[in-house]
Order: structure tokens, then C-alpha cells, then sequence
């Protein structure tokens, strides 16, 4: 016969095994399930240097995707050239963010014109792609005065333009220089990893682009992305460490030269 | 096509290595905002040091300075809405203030702060402001300007008409008060203009903490300064008018006038000094720690200090902006023409500083291995570089000369003195 201690006992261990496996979530994973499947993903990026041409194919695609308009001078991703001659000198430049990439062999010094270096004098020369680092702990979100600049869940730091006031304070704590003001809505711009294709499954307009697989993006979450096996296997760099942004884009093949 | 120009970029000149990002985001007005800001706190503290510590004889000029600095106050945002490239959203800041910016605050404390000035000359001019209104409710058939004048001064006693000794001795203590308050609230204000340089690591030449207190000791300067230059063009005035027409309103004549100023700038010019000396030292202190650590970013900052910047930096801030006016006051029988000259370069001098440091922080790039030169927009071509050249920066300063004329109205600075 089963005494009502009994039934107490049996109703209490029989609750707990469901109640173990499931999980706590909040008021606002309810109201909006995208973000509870956010949670699982970190978007994180891989520049393989050594794969880069310079060929400026990303810079375009970027722009075309982006709509940043075409001759403007600023971009939201670039490529840099490194040039480093025997005699221990660096030379670096990234004209019109290599948009048309590196055609000639003269080193663009802005107002000082152009340099030129003999093949002969140089030592090794290489490019560095660079974008929003998506960093972690970003400055940029940190002194915006409105909340304009925010870090998604999934770990890309978005701009709404709507509620961006244009002070710059943003543009002014990125150590990376990836920020500027659009030149047509008059706001904050920068790289979002293409958020608009990437939550819908598709890649990086830029990672399309390049026709040598120097660029990758991948979900840092799953142990199974390519881009996670690099990350956990490979000997990676971030760009300017000592500034405890924790960059998100990792790099291959990186030099002591690339600022 | 027509390339579509980008912020910045007309007047900014890039040189070597840069990011294709990079321009001269902070301009002139952002320069005005640290000055601007730095002349109210001084200003402030400045009138403090008759109502909280007691200086008798600062009281004319405390009274001078803390209706100027109310003048001051609506012109130290005036800047940034001009730097805005969304100038109409400005109000978001109050909405959504994002309290890990050091920008989000700005609101609350203008606002206090602008609060609490109002609240002291409130008091002050409490008994002024019921002797008039009740004067000119006495008055039988008040002309047109008498009745504006009779609504205001009226309006403003708020109903408060009480003065007898005990209400105004109550008047005088919330002075004090407030006063009190002020300071720490002042310089909050400007310290904390300081602050939103100084936390951004990104920036080399900016990030130290140092930089709150060198702005508000150099903002103390230069308002003591604003303060004693316009008291000096005032009395001028005043003492031209007192020469034309003898038998003036308060009988004073151009003899009083004249030794009751000399007297008022002597005294505040040695805490000029005091406070210079201050700021100095902080700068100098900076320069020479950051030479001493010589961190990564020391190579391209000293390129900058001793080389693109010096004569902004060491001939045109520390020489004539520092040096030559410390001297000017500290050689005996200091006259009052030898103050202007003094004054305005000592606020040439915190300008120039404000200068260096906005756009000397920007005068070199991220990469740690180019420059950027500002070519600062004198002749306007369009908004942008009307908002941001010569013409803004103009706007900007002769607004608080225009406010202080319509407040000294209400609040007239000079009433029933007499000399020392």
C-alpha cells in the first residue's frame, strides 16, 4: 500500500530529473528566441597575411555591400603593404585603403609625396588586412555617450544610426582606426562583419571576395568551425594587445612591424 | 562622380604611414569646450574665495565674477552642438545617458551645476531684487521699460519679500552654503572635461591622470584672468561715463573707481599666480615623467613636442602664454594697463594649452609612424567649415559678452559700492 509519505517521496524524486535538465532562461530569451540562439555563437575572423596579395578585391566588395560611398576617402575594411628594406627601415602605406590594391611599387606618403625603393634594397614586403577587431571589451562602446554603439550578443559591435549623435568621442577610442563618419548618413560607420549576411548564414561580403582565402570568418562557440580549429591549433596574433581590448580577429603570419 | 567629402578631411593633411580612417575628428571647438568650461569653474572659484573664505576685499569682483560665470555657463555647450554632426539629437544625452561614458554625465552636471549657480545669485540679489520691485510697485504712472523691469525684478523675488536683518543674514549663510558646494561641483565640472580626455587609452598624448587636475588648475587660471580683464574694461567704462556725467546714479567718481580697481586686481592677481604656479608644475611634471618612462609611444610624442609643436608648445604656450605674464605680475608696482596686457596672455596662454592638447593629440597617427597637420578653416566655404574654423570659434566667445549684458540687466553687477 502506498502511504502518502510514500507518494511525497516518489512525486519528489520523479520532478527532480526533469527539473535538473532544464535551464534557467530569462524573461527576455523568451520574448526574443533570435537572441537565445545567439548565445551559442561568437563571431570571430581569421587573416591569413600570408595568403594576401594586395589585390584590393575585399576593400571593393565592402564598399559595393555597404554602400560606404565608392571614392570616398575612408573604408571599413583595408589592406596595408609593408615594405622592409635591408638597411632596417620600414615603409608602410594603404592608398585609398588599397581599394584598387597596390599597382605600383611607390610608397604613398601622403603630403610627402612618393617614396621609392629599388627592388634591390628590399629585404621583405607583405600585406596586412584589417577591420573592426569586434573586440571583447570595446572602447568604442564604452564612451558612447548614448548607447548608440552596442556589442550584440553574438559578440559583433553594431552602430544604430538613428540614435548616434555624431560627437566622435567612438571614433577617438578605437586604437584601430576602423571608425569614421559616413559621409552621406552623417553618423559613426564602421565594420560590422557584414552582420546582415552573416545571421542569415551567408559569409562576409570580404571573404567572398578574396580569391585567395586570406580572409575567414567562423563562430569561435563551435568546436567544429574551421575557423576554431585555426584558432585553437594554429600560432595566432591580435593586432595592439597592451591596449586589453581582446581583439577578436586573429592573425597568421604576423610581423613585429605591423602597427 | 564627384567624390563625396569626408569629415575631416578638409582640414586635415596626412603625412607618411596613417590608417585611411584617420582625420582630425576634434577640431577647433573642441578646443573651445575645455576653455569655455575651464572660465566658468574659474570664475566660480573665484567668487568663492570672497563668499567661503572670506577675502573682504574681493567683494565686488565676487560679485562680477559669479554673474559672469552664470554668463559663461549656457555658452560652454554652446561647442559641442556646433561639433555635433547630429546637432539636433544633442537630447539623447539625456534620454539614454550611457554612464560608462565619460560624455554621458555632462547633462547632470551642467545642469546641477547651472542649478546651483542660480540658486547663489538668487540670494545675492535677493534684497536688490525686492527693493526694486517694491520701489517700482510704489511708483505712480511706470513707463513702458519701468513696468518690464518692475515684472521682472517682481517675478523674481518668487514672493519672497521678506528683508529684515535675520532674512538676509539667512541669505547670506545659504551664500556660503552654496558656495561651498560649488566649488567641489566646479571643479567636477571641469575636471571631469579633463577626465574625458584623459581616459581615452587610445590616444597617447591624452591618456594620463594628470589631466582633470591640470585642466581645472589651468581652467582656475584662466578664469581668474576673464575675470580680471573684463572687471578692468568695465571699470574703464564705468570710469568714462562717471567723467561725463558728474552727478551719476550711485555718486561715485573717477578717483574712487580708480584706486577700488587697482586694489581689486592686485589681490586677485596673486592668486593668479598661486594658481599658475599649480599648472605649470602639473604640466611640467607630465612632460618630464612621460620623457623619463619613455614608453612605446614616446618616440612619435617626443617627435611631436620638440619637433612638429614646439613653437605651439614651448614658445607660444610655456614662453609667452606662461613665462612673460608670471613675470608681468610678479615685478612690483603691477598698473593696470600692464594687467590687461598680462591677462590676455595668460589667456592666450590656457588657449593655446587647450590647443595643444585637442589637436596636438591628434597630430600624430595610430600607427605611431605618421602625422596629421590641421589647417585650421579661416574663410567658410560651407557649415561645416563655418561650424568648425575661425567664424564658430568666434561665435562661441563673444556669446557670453552678450549674455552678461542682457543678465547684468537684471543683475546689475555694481550696486551701491563704494571705494576701499
Amino acid at each position: 500500500m502506498i502511504t502518502r509519505r510514500d507518494l511525497i517521496k516518489v512525486s519528489i524524486a520523479g520532478a527532480a530529473v526533469p527539473l535538473a535538465s532544464a535551464k534557467i532562461i530569462s524573461a527576455a530569451d523568451t520574448l526574443f528566441p533570435e537572441r537565445f540562439e545567439k548565445q551559442n555563437i561568437r563571431w570571430v575572423f581569421i587573416v591569413d597575411t600570408k595568403k594576401c596579395v594586395g589585390c584590393g578585391m575585399c576593400v571593393k566588395a565592402c564598399k559595393d555591400e555597404n554602400e560606404v560611398p565608392y571614392d570616398a576617402n575612408i573604408t571599413r575594411t583595408w589592406v596595408e603593404r609593408y615594405v622592409l628594406t635591408k638597411d632596417g627601415q620600414v615603409f608602410a602605406d594603404s592608398p585609398k585603403g588599397a581599394r584598387d590594391g597596390f599597382t605600383g611599387k611607390k610608397i604613398d606618403r601622403g603630403e610627402k609625396g612618393f617614396h621609392d625603393i629599388k627592388d634591390e634594397e628590399i629585404q621583405k614586403a607583405f600585406f596586412v588586412p584589417k577591420l573592426c577587431n569586434q573586440c571583447e571589451s570595446p572602447p568604442c562602446v564604452q564612451v558612447c555617450p548614448v548607447g548608440a554603439t552596442y556589442k550584440t550578443e553574438d559578440g559583433v559591435v553594431l552602430v544604430d544610426r538613428k540614435w548616434c549623435i555624431g560627437c566622435g568621442y567612438c571614433i577617438m577610442a578605437c586604437p584601430y582606426g576602423v571608425r569614421f563618419f559616413h559621409p552621406v548618413h552623417r553618423v559613426a560607420e564602421k565594420c560590422n562583419f557584414c552582420y546582415h549576411r552573416i545571421t542569415k548564414g551567408m559569409k562576409t561580403a570580404c571573404v567572398e571576395a578574396c580569391p585567395f582565402d586570406a580572409r575567414m570568418i567562423g563562430n569561435i562557440k563551435d568546436p567544429d568551425d574551421p575557423v576554431t580549429k585555426i584558432i585553437q591549433n594554429e600560432r595566432i596574433a591580435v593586432l595592439k594587445e597592451e591596449y586589453g581590448t581582446n581583439p577578436q580577429v586573429y592573425y597568421l603570419g604576423m610581423s613585429k612591424e605591423v602597427r | 562622380m564627384i567624390p563625396i567629402e569626408v569629415h575631416g578631411e578638409a582640414w586635415t593633411l596626412k603625412e607618411l604611414f596613417t590608417y585611411p580612417n584617420e582625420y582630425i575628428y576634434w577640431t577647433i571647438q573642441i578646443v573651445m569646450y575645455p576653455f569655455m568650461t575651464g572660465l566658468v569653474a574659474g570664475a566660480f572659484v573665484l567668487s568663492s574665495l570672497y563668499h567661503v573664505f572670506g577675502i573682504k576685499q574681493l567683494k565686488d569682483m565676487a560679485r562680477f565674477a559669479l554673474v559672469f560665470s552664470f554668463a559663461l555657463l549656457p555658452v560652454a555647450p554652446l561647442p559641442l552642438l556646433f561639433h555635433l554632426q547630429q546637432a539636433q539629437r544633442n537630447i539623447n544625452v539625456f534620454m539614454t545617458p550611457h554612464f560608462t561614458s565619460a560624455i554621458a554625465a555632462f547633462g547632470l552636471v551642467f545642469a546641477t551645476y547651472g542649478a546651483l549657480v542660480a540658486y547663489e545669485i538668487w540670494f545675492v540679489y535677493r534684497e536688490h531684487l525686492v527693493k526694486t520691485a517694491l520701489s517700482l510697485r510704489d511708483k505712480a504712472d511706470k513707463t513702458m521699460s519701468e513696468n518690464v523691469r518692475y515684472f521682472v525684478n517682481n517675478f523674481l523675488t518668487f514672493g519672497a519679500y521678506d528683508i529684515s536683518e535675520e532674512a538676509i543674514a539667512r541669505d547670506e549663510k545659504s551664500v556660503k552654503l552654496l558656495a561651498s558646494i560649488g566649488i567641489p561641483i566646479a571643479c567636477f565640472l571641469h575636471g571631469y572635461a579633463g577626465f574625458i580626455f584623459g581616459s581615452v587609452k587610445a590616444n597617447a598624448l591624452w591618456m594620463t591622470p594628470l589631466m582633470p587636475v591640470i585642466f581645472i588648475m589651468s581652467a582656475i587660471v584662466s578664469g581668474v584672468a576673464l575675470c580680471m580683464l573684463t572687471y578692468i574694461i568695465v571699470m574703464e567704462l564705468r570710469k568714462l561715463l562717471a567723467d561725463r556725467k558728474k552727478p551719476s546714479r550711485f555718486h561715485v567718481t573717477p578717483d574712487d573707481l580708480k584706486s577700488a580697481e587697482i586694489n581689486e586686481i592686485k589681490l586677485t592677481s596673486r592668486y593668479l599666480l598661486l594658481f599658475m604656479i599649480f599648472a605649470i608644475s602639473l604640466e611640467l611634471l607630465d612632460l618630464i615623467f612621460r620623457g623619463y618612462t619613455a614608453v612605446k609611444s614616446w618616440d612619435i610624442l617626443r617627435s611631436v613636442i620638440y619637433g612638429k609643436d614646439f613653437a605651439n608648445i614651448f614658445i607660444l604656450q610655456y614662453l609667452i602664454g606662461n613665462l612673460l605674464p608670471f613675470a608681468m605680475f610678479l615685478l612690483p608696482g603691477l598698473t593696470i594697463r600692464r594687467t590687461v596686457i598680462g591677462t590676455l596672455l595668460v589667456l592666450f596662454g590656457v588657449f593655446m594649452m587647450r590647443w595643444n592638447v585637442v589637436i596636438g593629440g591628434q597630430s600624430f597617427s595610430l600607427t605611431f609612424a605618421g602625422y596629421m597637420h590641421y589647417v585650421l578653416p579661416v574663410i567658410p566655404h560651407n557649415m561645416e567649415t563655418y561650424k568648425e574654423g575661425v567664424f564658430g570659434a568666434l561665435t562661441v566667445m563673444a556669446t557670453p559678452y552678450v549674455l552678461f549684458w542682457l543678465l547684468n540687466k537684471i543683475f546689475p553687477v555694481f550696486i551701491g559700492e563704494t571705494s576701499h
